[in-house]
């Protein structure tokens, strides 16, 4: 029972970060744009939340939690949008390849984040590794109330407030995609743009907007991932990279809404931390589990288009570049 | 008169229209000028950063490039794998083959590689062991790059998706390759692959330790050239990059030229994983790819998959890469440095397209 539920947590944890990856690539993706820069953003969202956070402490002498919050938060979504900002202007102004604009921005973001974060602290005079305490202590808080209802509090009411927050975000989102005008006029983008055009909808505020504001989501999870999930440190470890083209995958695997990314996000948790708990499983036999994750999300790219489900299919225009005088 | 042009409705401030081309010259003029704003860019965040001269930080990279033998040679290596992971891009790109799964096609190569010097090191003569290595490299990338091909012609599955995954799973399966061959054993590496024997090993050609890496993919870089110039296949492969339609009017059978593109790319890029185990590092770890397979997309699809013009994009990214970490440990830095300055280079050479097409 008691491994039952550190599996489970050790999967919400997880789920959340790609979560935020998914939900902020799926709103990119609806637009049209493949942005395969998913990784460098999340890069990008957690090295600002940390750099904000930690020029916050170091002058702060008694760092106010609420500050702490609201400065990493607002450094990662200005920084990821930012990032998303580079990929706009390239792909849709200047008409670059999406993919390898894409990938030259997952490079560039995990340069800045890895040699930022290795050096900040170094570059500001300081010694050893960047740690800002107290604000991921302001990320981590719970309500104890709630927290200490035994295994039910464990399981459910145990995390940060960017848990929940990403669950709202999903909700939020699947009913903006589905239920508003907008949210209407942004899948028309992504599906048919000459069409939309045709019918008085600006395209590029749409692609750009949807862009900069997914980019800004997908850079939350980066800010869960440095404040919650390594408690306010750094490591030069690649992690970041793994869990943003695990986010990718997640966006396949909800078949582009938002609300699938819930249960999908932390299924991808439980089936990468499952072989810990499975007692009698060799080293190796445990790196063939954490295949999981991809080989089902391969299952189900092939199975969508086997099946030619017309609401399960990406995106018509996915990866493409609109050119309005090529109509 | 305000009212008029009014109900006229709003004119476009700026009308972009494609051109009808741009001459060769100046479209290199133009990456050459995206180029060194990069750089200069470059130069001011240096600056930023280290409170160091610029010039001074650009010759030091060329010393941590160029400044001995060894390390040129060092840089020449990781220029031919990057050209020979490139040169397996080159065919899928030009069919509009989204292959972003070299990084597991090199793993899996590798691994072949690797695996085959480990069992039939010390039971196969030299050129026999060589030949085995090849062909398992040649076989496991071919494999790699069949299975989202398949899907793709037969069902039009995503094949940028696909292969992303592909990579993933390539990575798992080498951690678990790793985990298998682990020696000594609890170190979670392989360590030197038959370090007394040397089996498996390139030997030195003309006195240089890297001579066959280049000789290797040289011979590849003129091949492509040809194949995708010259032969029907690279014709056919054009053809279905510009639009499948006509493809099928012309009678080219679509699916099997995808399927058979991407078998060529995905076997080019598992040689380099050869390249890499046999001639390079001695051993198999998830970082034998090192990101290779995505820097490589970048250097196709900038050489406008020219195999000549991706020789100086390779050396390119190979010199800033080997540069970076010449800086890095020079002013105490972490080498990461390097991934920035590529990434700023790439998005100012691909908002130079802008102005060519």
């Amino acid at each position: 029972m008691n491994s039952l539920i550190s599996l489970l947590q050790a999967a919400i944890y997880f789920g959340t970060v790609i979560m935020f990856g998914s939900l902020g690539e799926i709103l990119t993706e609806k637009s049209g744009n493949l942005n395969l820069g998913v990784p460098g953003i999340m890069y990008l969202g957690a090295i600002s939340s940390l750099t904000g956070a930690f020029f916050y402490e170091r002058a702060a002498e008694n760092p106010n939690p609420v500050v702490c919050v609201l400065i990493a938060f607002i450094c990662a979504f200005l920084a990821s949008a930012l990032g998303g900002l580079i990929y706009s202007f390239l792909t849709i102004t200047l008409r670059a390849n999406q993919n390898v604009t894409g990938l030259a921005l997952t490079i560039f973001g995990s340069g800045v984040g890895n040699f930022f974060g290795g050096s900040l602290n170094k570059l500001a005079g300081g010694v050893g590794q960047i740690s800002v305490s107290a604000t991921s202590a302001a990320f981590r808080a719970n309500i104890p109330a709630l927290a200490n209802l035994g295994t039910v509090g464990d399981v459910l009411f145990s995390y940060g407030f960017l848990v929940y927050f990403a669950i709202a975000a999903a909700i939020v989102m699947q009913w903006f995609l589905k239920r508003t005008r907008v949210g209407l006029n942004l899948r028309a983008v992504g599906e048919n743009p000459a069409t939309a055009d045709a019918a008085g909808i600006n395209v590029t505020l749409y692609k750009y907007l949807s862009t900069c504001i997914g980019s800004g989501i997908v850079g939350l999870g980066g800010l869960y991932y440095v404040m919650d999930y390594t408690k306010g440190t750094w490591a030069n470890d690649g992690t970041i990279e793994g869990l943003g083209w695990l986010a990718v995958a997640l966006v396949i695997f909800t078949t582009w809404k938002p609300a699938n990314a819930i249960w999908g996000a932390y299924l991808f948790g439980v089936l990468y931390w499952m072989n810990y708990y499975i007692p009698g499983l060799t080293r190796y036999s445990q790196e063939l589990f954490k295949m999981l994750p991809y080989l089902i999300t391969i299952i189900v790219l092939v199975i969508t288009s086997l099946r030619k489900k017309k609401e399960d299919q990406p995106p018509a225009n996915l990866g493409l570049a609109y050119f309005r005088e090529e109509r | 008169m305000l009212s008029n042009t009014q109900s006229h409705g709003k004119e476009p401030f700026v009308r972009m229209v494609k051109r009808d081309g741009v001459p060769a010259k100046k479209a290199w003029g133009i990456r050459l000028i995206g180029l060194l704003l990069a750089l200069v860019v470059c130069a001011v965040l240096i600056f930023a950063i280290t409170k160091l001269n610029p010039l001074k930080v650009y010759t030091t990279m060329f010393q941590g490039a160029f400044g001995t033998t060894r390390r040129s040679w060092q840089t020449v290596r990781e220029a031919m794998m990057l050209l020979c992971v490139s040169l397996g891009l080159a065919p899928a790109f030009m069919m509009r083959f989204w292959n972003i799964g070299a990084e597991g096609q090199i793993l899996v190569g590798g691994v072949a590689t690797a695996g085959c010097m480990i069992y039939l090191g010390d039971k196969l003569p030299s050129v026999l062991l060589f030949a085995v290595m090849l062909i398992a490299s040649i076989a496991a990338g071919a494999l790699w790059g069949f299975v989202p091909a398949f899907f793709k012609a037969k069902f039009g599955t995503n094949e940028t998706l696909f292969t992303l995954m592909m990579n993933y799973i390539a990575i798992q399966l080498t951690s678990y390759f790793v985990a298998v061959w682990e020696k000594p054993y609890g170190s979670n590496s392989v360590g030197i692959i038959n370090d007394v024997t040397n089996a498996g090993w390139f030997k030195p050609l003309f006195g240089q330790q890297y001579g066959w890496n280049v000789v290797i993919v040289l011979v590849l870089t003129f091949a492509m050239y040809f194949y995708l110039r010259y032969s029907k296949q690279g014709y056919e492969i054009k053809v279905v990059g510009e639009s499948e339609n006509t493809a099928r009017y012309a009678g080219i059978n679509v699916k099997n030229v995808i399927i058979r593109t991407m078998i060529i790319s995905g076997a080019v890029c598992g040689l380099s994983g050869f390249l890499a185990v046999a001639g390079s590092s001695h051993t198999i770890s998830v970082s034998t790819a090192g990101g290779r397979g995505f820097t490589a997309i970048i250097v196709a699809w900038l050489s406008k998959f020219n195999s000549f013009v991706m020789i100086l994009f390779s050396f390119l990214l190979a010199f800033l890469e080997k540069g970076a970490a010449e800086i890095a440990s020079k002013f105490n830095l972490n080498d990461y440095v390097s991934d920035m300055i590529e990434g700023i280079i790439l998005f100012f050479v691909l908002g130079s397209e802008f102005f060519i097409n």
